[in-house]
């Protein structure tokens, strides 16, 4: 046998490393999100905290979330992230402009009768915080990143994510709106024990 | 449940009025301002808009509950006597072809003059990009808009 072939059978023949993949965690059903306990299966603390954000990160890639963390003008609508119709323009400080501001139209609820999303402070995240087409491993590092996170510390993030009434929203959207998955309580435990696991962001 | 709002300068209690009732329904079928029209009814098209402390509003969509306390201003209060510098600007140019959408149009493009005296020909597209004119006029509406901000005669 050569050497070559001795080398692929070694390869071959050798046990596989541990690798601490989503895989070895239980399944989580459709539109829901894994508990943090679930992660504890997960021995090595980095590998558990990068794990943790991707749980997270099925709530922050949500056609509710990203669709106002955009880097232009617009917002985006729907499922498919098509421009905000009417056209509008983000201003000067992410709430429009002057005779077309969010707040002219969205109220501090939900309109049922004219499918009008709203709530509390209805507005645009910064360009600075833009989710839109990043991946999740992008992401994390702007939430990490004072210059691009409106200068919160890692607290101040999962307060935003587990208590800001317009996140919440991204779960009661109204009309006939998917929610993001699992609820905001359960992102704010997972964004909790991101934090605790040492805030590790995925490649 | 009882609303006072205050429109045009003058103060309206709202007795046993559902809260959620939109603020057009109210200005129009309630206090008799029919200046300001009813268009798509989903804050889409700009007709019904109205000033709410000075801010552009669409009033379909606008639950009455939100003016409690709040100075609402219409076409018919914009001012004493269709003198606004937009409203002449409106006659002198001829702007309105059918008309329907107008009111929406001024409400909106006095919310910009008010906050931005001198815009450029990008800041009334953006300001007025919600307000639509099925007859077309959006070209002198943005020269009317002009002529207001310069205040010429």
């Amino acid at each position: 046998m050569s050497r070559a072939a001795l080398l692929l059978l070694a390869a071959c023949s050798a046990p596989a490393p541990a690798q601490p993949t989503a895989r070895a965690l239980p399944a989580v059903p459709p539109g829901q999100l894994a508990s943090p306990v679930a992660f504890d299966a997960i021995a090595d603390r980095a590998a558990r905290s990068r794990a943790l954000f991707g749980e997270i990160a099925k709530v922050l890639t949500h056609p509710r979330c990203v669709n106002c963390h955009t880097p232009d003008e617009s917002p985006r609508q729907g499922d498919q992230h098509v421009f905000h119709d009417p056209p509008v323009a983000r201003g000067a400080g992410d709430r429009g402009v002057p005779g077309m501001q969010c707040t002219g139209c969205h109220q501090d609820h939900n309109l049922e009768l004219a499918r009008v999303p709203g709530a509390p402070g209805w507005h645009l995240a910064p360009v600075a915080m833009v989710w839109l087409d990043r991946t999740p491993g992008q992401i994390c590092a702007q939430i990490k990143d004072p210059a691009r996170n409106g200068g919160r510390t890692l607290a101040q993030i999962q307060d935003h994510l587990a208590r800001d009434p317009l996140v919440a929203w991204g779960w009661s959207p109204g009309a006939d709106r998917a929610p993001a998955p699992g609820t905001q309580a359960a992102l704010g435990l997972l964004a909790q024990a991101w934090i605790d696991s040492g805030a590790e962001c995925p490649p | 449940m009882t609303i006072s709002i205050k429109v045009n300068g003058r103060e309206h209690t709202l007795g046993e009025i559902d809260p959620e009732m939109p603020l057009l329904w109210v200005l129009r079928d309630l206090l008799g301002l029919t200046g300001t029209k009813f268009g798509c009814g989903e804050a889409l098209c700009g007709a019904c808009t109205v000033h709410l402390d000075g801010m552009a509003v669409r009033s379909c969509v606008t639950p009455v509950e939100r003016a409690r306390g709040r100075e609402v201003t219409t076409i018919e209060g914009l001012s004493a006597d269709g003198d606004h510098p937009l409203q002449k600007a409106w006659v002198e140019l001829g702007v309105p072809q059918c008309g329907y959408c107008q009111a929406g149009q001024i409400m909106t493009a006095a919310a910009l003059l008010a906050a931005n005296p001198s815009p450029s020909d990008d800041d009334i597209a953006r300001s007025m990009a919600g307000n639509l004119c099925r007859c077309g006029t959006y070209v002198r509406i943005r020269a009317a808009i002009k002529r207001a901000a310069k205040g010429t005669p």
